[in-house]
């Protein structure tokens, strides 16, 4: 689950990571209301949405009056952004952060992750503060510095000053880079994180060093644990197909394509998309059903599916494991009845009862097409989905 | 021969009074399994299924020797419940729980550092549909009916992916030696690599076929394994193609956070190290039984 940077920096702030003063603002004239509080001449007002490069894309401006923080926050509030990260259709700004300026001397990239080889958290940092960590590792890979926590310790002392003398600060700032980097990491331990990047960490020019911008996941396994966590969801910036998926249990990623799917077992459903696509068809969703396929669930299912006004056709991939094809096959028609599906549905059953499951499908009386294999199905749905087109 | 579970390892169940630990230990027991028993804290002394309730892992072994254990407890408790296995002496275990914080997991890997090797409870999972010597035990959730005994080995992540490689086998003649899930998880208890060394070993395992998806390092560092070690045909097939980069599909792992993560990346390392990759998902059957049929004319 992903956090705003505002939040982010609340968070951080907590466990003694220094953020600059600022303050969160939903119209032009809060913008400018929140700016007079922090004083100062100059202000930078932040689009705040669930991604990077919102810079590159103009959703962070520097501003040095009340005329340009208001035509600042008129141009971002309500829009859409498009970042490199967002995909082409953007996310809607409906906050901004208002943030003091800060004088920058030197810029440190720094972050956290779950190295899964490794199976630790792992500090990563490097002096080119500012790019992001793929440039940095195509363009400067021997400024990179990584350091991996010991989970029956923790991160040590000696480990955060590794990192700071690595990046060639002053012996000044070690000290204060060392309780950020310490910082940094409990935050991470504590709350359950999976990600948390600080991009850039600045050195001041009053020799201080703040976290300019802060990004931060979160397991949502852990979520359970972590309801403070939890409550800063924002379902505005997540894709509303999923979040309707989500909501309702399902497993459930919005794609771009036309034919739904309706699949039980995260593997099983990532293969039949693959399918799909080699047979010339672009899927709609990913959709994991999980491993029981009840009938209230496929119903479920269906109503998620169908709210993606772009799907054409639905293929219904079931490998029924400890159920049985035949109660599938009864869920997957009384749900057609009982939402009036339109589109086509091709309905591939495999496992236990499956010639029951076929009759019940074949003998419905409905618009459903019954496929035998993986490629079957695939193929006949990419053909209804063209059909229908 | 098979590896990890043959029809006289005993078994004990972990949660296995609750509604889903009750249907599945049933299952078990149907298709043949030795389940000796079973742990909910708070009900020893008490019996389920016919069989010994105890409220330790440590009480329960000691009682009924048991070798091998499987857990159903819910995601707050798994990790604990896995350690606790550990520290009991069982040399098997597969966790189910699907939902596991990921810190967690990482916790229950550097507590088992503290066994030595040979001592070392083996762990697969969590997330996973089990592992089945098909005709012999079954220590998992899947349906046993589509399992034909018999010598080709199959490891991967996902559960109904690995039905469906099971079922394909065997409407062509070709029988399992053992089918073990590894599980959808980014941190496991049992890497690819880890399981194939287990297929090495065994006399009664003749070919591999591996079940990877986007996500993670361990198709590539299995594939290594496979190139310098690993004797014995591999047959793999990877999900997720058509998956975009950063997304999570389903599983907690499988996202693509680096390259050589995306699934095309990882069939290029894969046939770059002698690995027979099945091009889709529908041909992983057949291409074991090319590969079969390419080792007997050789």
């Amino acid at each position: 689950m992903d956090i705003h940077e505002y939040q982010a920096k609340e968070l951080l702030a907590k466990f003694g990571v220094p953020v600059p003063r600022g303050g969160l603002a939903y119209s032009p004239e809060q913008a400018v209301y929140r700016a007079h509080e922090i004083g100062g001449t100059r202000c930078v007002v932040k689009a705040q949405i669930h991604s990077g490069a919102r810079g590159k894309a103009g959703g962070i401006k520097v501003c040095k009056s009340d005329d340009e923080i208001e035509a600042a926050a008129e141009g971002l509030l309500g829009k859409k952004l498009v970042t490199i990260q967002t995909g082409p259709s953007g996310k809607l700004v409906s906050r901004l952060y208002v943030e003091e300026a800060t004088d920058i001397d030197k810029e440190i990239y720094l972050s956290f992750v779950m190295d899964r080889a490794a199976e630790k958290i792992v500090v990563v940092s490097s002096a080119a503060g500012g790019m992001d960590i793929e440039e940095i590792s195509h363009s400067q890979p021997d400024t990179i510095i990584k350091v991996a926590v010991d989970p029956a310790v923790g991160m040590q002392g000696f480990q955060a000053r590794e990192v700071a003398f690595g990046l060639g600060v002053e012996p000044e700032i070690v000290g204060k880079l060392e309780r950020v980097i310490l910082g940094c990491y409990r935050a991470f331990r504590d709350l359950d994180a999976s990600m948390l990047e600080i991009n850039p960490l600045v050195i001041t020019k009053q020799k201080q060093v703040v976290a300019l911008d802060a990004k931060m996941s979160f397991d949502e396994n852990a979520l359970f644990r972590r309801p403070q966590i939890a409550e800063l969801r924002d379902k505005s910036q997540e894709d509303s197909r999923e979040t309707y998926a989500n909501d309702r249990g399902l497993s459930y990623v919005g794609l771009d394509g036309d034919i739904g799917c309706i699949v039980n077992g995260a593997g099983l459903a990532m293969a039949t998309l693959d399918m799909i696509k080699l047979a010339g068809g672009e899927p709609a969703n990913f959709l994991d059903i999980g491993g029981g396929a009840s009938p209230e669930r496929v119903t479920k299912s269906f109503k998620a599916v169908l709210r993606d006004k772009n799907v054409k056709a639905i293929l219904v991939n079931v490998f029924a494991g400890i159920n049985r094809c035949d109660w599938v096959a009864k869920g997957v028609v009384d749900a057609i009845k009982e939402l009036e599906i339109k589109v086509p549905i091709v309905v591939r059953l495999a496992g236990t009862n499956v010639e029951e499951g076929r009759k019940i499908i074949d003998q419905s009386g409905l618009t459903m097409i019954s496929a035998e294999t993986l490629a079957d199905a695939a193929n006949k749905a990419v053909a209804a989905a063209k059909n229908a087109a | 021969m098979a590896i990890f579970i043959n029809e006289n390892t005993p078994i004990l169940v972990q949660g296995f009074t609750g509604r889903i630990g009750t249907f599945h230990a049933q299952e078990m027991i149907d298709y043949g399994t030795n389940v000796v028993g079973g742990v909910t804290p708070g009900k020893g002394g008490t019996s389920h299924l016919g069989r010994p309730v105890f409220n330790t892992m440590k009480g329960a072994v000691d009682e009924t020797k048991a070798e091998a254990s499987i857990v159903f407890v819910p995601p707050p408790f798994a990790a604990d419940a896995i350690m606790e296995a550990a520290d009991a002496g069982i040399k098997y275990c597969v966790c189910i729980t699907d939902g596991i914080p990921t810190q967690d997991m990482i916790r229950v890997k550097r507590y088992m550092r503290r066994y030595k090797k040979e001592n070392r409870m083996v762990l697969t999972g969590p997330n996973c549909a089990g592992t089945i010597s098909p005709g012999k035990a079954m220590l998992g959730i899947m349906p046993g009916h589509i399992y034909m005994p018999g010598r080709v080995g199959i490891v991967g992540r996902s559960g109904t992916l690995g039905y469906e490689a099971a079922s394909q086998l065997m409407a062509l003649g070709i029988g399992v030696s053992t089918s073990v899930g590894i599980g959808g998880d980014p941190i496991n208890g049992s890497s690819f690599k880890d399981v194939l060394e287990h297929f090495a070993q065994d006399p009664d395992t003749d070919a591999v076929m591996m079940i990877g998806e986007i996500g993670g390092p361990q198709e590539a560092e299995a594939g290594e394994y496979i190139r310098d070690h690993f004797k014995k045909p591999v047959v793999a097939y990877i999900a997720g193609l058509s998956a975009p980069k950063g997304r999570r599909m389903g599983h907690a792992g499988a996202i693509v956070s680096a390259f050589g993560e995306a699934a095309a990346e990882k069939v290029e390392i894969l046939a770059n190290c002698g690995v027979a990759i099945a091009p889709t998902p529908s041909e992983m059957g057949a291409t074991v039984q090319r590969v079969l049929a390419g080792r007997k004319a050789a």
